[in-house]
């Protein structure tokens, strides 16, 4: 039933559009309650009052916060396409890099490619090795997953989009065939899932809306 | 079935991370070989089992590196599921450990450290905002004995280790647990009652005095 499951998020947000990929996938019917970013409903902070954020999973009624912890809840919750593989290592595999691409891949990306001169030339550079670090775990793979799409390309969705807008609004040319022939060919393969397509926003209007972030203050996304 | 094979364990002693690991491994009654790693002299099988972080803890069983503590306490429990197990078994109430124990690694290391290691109005903000997060944790214990309600689970494990840290913080940030957050330190006292804690935290005193040398030299070196 559609009423039970709600989705506190945001159409631009990739944690936001992890979550979305995940219930499609599992052929979840769901009410999706856009949040503005700046302006915090009263329904995000009953739900999570601890950090504020989205994406939130309504259950129920029941708050499930944090884009990981809802994927994992999704995956356990509802049966089908599984999303994690089944062997313990193999799934502590997926976990290890999704930790990485949270707290080693997104911020470095983010500070790189809104600073300048030969600071952005550094974090560049920290980017690159990141990133082919990450796509050492695709060789002789189409998808992080395996023949499809799992939990760790879903997690990994902000390379396929976000990555490559950010990259452009800060003119830097990384994510090429000869720097990142992996991960390049993943991105084509992951926009080419037809749930990935439904779900991930414009790109025209992300490139838009980082300009103006980078024409103003520097990242207010977060 | 029990899994009979090797494990061995790369860890430092005063590491809270890998007293996580050491708790789920006496919690499930597992063998394995204890390893101390110098960490200002890596040895080469570290370097070559986590060569992404470099970082311990690392378990090593059927000769493949698992890494990062709460990763490799999730594994445990799923390789070792027939005693002990630190998640619960309802979905809903995996995902709040899941988030609780993530709130945890977000907050009280880096909290805990500039407590320790600034002075003035950004020790006090520091100070503040780690005393919340022991206060939100009190909220979520609440009645309990134990986050994993009448056994420990995935949360108490998450955090006991940082109980080795409680008298450094209150040194330096000039107050004491037991004033401010009672029900956390009352907590803490009932998971040294199993001997899967109090067997695996070092003595107090010990980590207290590595601790100071630790911050003196940071304080020096800046």
């Amino acid at each position: 039933m559609a009423e039970e499951v709600k989705l506190l998020g945001f159409g631009g947000s990739p944690f936001s559009c992890r979550v979305e990929i995940a219930l499609k996938l599992k052929g979840i019917q769901y009410e999706m309650i856009p949040q503005e970013l700046a302006n915090k409903s009263p329904l995000l902070l009953e739900h999570n009052p601890v950090h504020k954020k989205i994406p939130v999973l309504l259950h129920h009624g029941k708050p499930i916060c944090e884009s990981v912890v809802i994927l994992e809840y999704v995956e356990e919750t509802w049966k089908g396409v599984p999303l994690l593989p089944e062997d313990p290592y193999e799934r502590a595999m997926a976990r290890f890099w999704a930790k990485f691409i949270d707290e080693k891949c997104l911020s470095t990306v983010w500070k790189a490619c809104f600073s300048k001169g030969e600071e952005q030339e550094k974090g560049m550079e920290e980017v690159l090795g990141l990133l082919k670090t990450l796509e050492s775990q695709l060789e002789g793979k189409k998808f992080f997953g395996g023949d499809n799409i799992g939990f760790l390309d879903i997690v990994a969705d902000f390379a396929a989009l976000w990555l490559g807008v950010l990259l452009e609004v800060a003119g830097v040319d990384l994510l090429n065939d000869s720097k990142l022939p992996l991960l390049c060919k993943w991105i084509e393969e992951f926009n080419n899932c037809p749930v990935v397509k439904e779900t991930l926003p414009p790109r025209d209007m992300l490139l838009k809306f980082f300009k103006m972030q980078q024409a103003a203050t520097g990242p207010q996304y977060k | 079935m029990a899994d009979s094979s090797k494990v061995t364990l790369l860890d430092s002693w005063y590491s809270p991370f890998g007293m996580r690991v050491r708790i789920a491994l006496a919690q499930k009654e597992i063998e394995y070989e204890y390893k101390e790693e110098n960490l200002s002299d890596k040895s080469p099988l570290l370097l070559q089992m986590n060569p992404v972080k470099k970082q311990i803890p690392v378990l090593i069983h059927r000769g493949k590196p698992v890494c990062e503590s709460l990763i490799i306490v999730q594994y445990i429990d799923e390789v070792w599921n027939q005693k002990s197990p630190l998640l619960p078994s309802d979905p809903y109430q995996r995902a709040r450990a899941r988030f609780w124990a993530d709130f945890v690694d977000q907050k009280i290391y880096s909290l805990g450290k500039q407590v320790w290691l600034s002075t003035g109005e950004a020790q006090e903000a520091a100070k503040k905002e780690l005393l919340d997060t022991f206060k939100l944790l009190e909220g979520e214990l609440g009645q309990k004995p134990y986050f994993g309600g009448e056994t420990l689970g995935f949360v108490d494990v998450a955090l006991i280790p940082f109980y080795t840290w409680f008298s450094s913080f209150e040194h330096c940030g000039n107050f004491t647990m037991v004033e401010e957050c009672p029900k956390l330190v009352a907590w803490a006292h009932k998971c040294m009652e199993k001997e899967s804690v109090s067997k695996t935290l070092p003595d107090l005193k010990k980590v207290f005095d590595f601790l100071m040398d630790f911050i003196k030299k940071q304080k020096a070196n800046k």
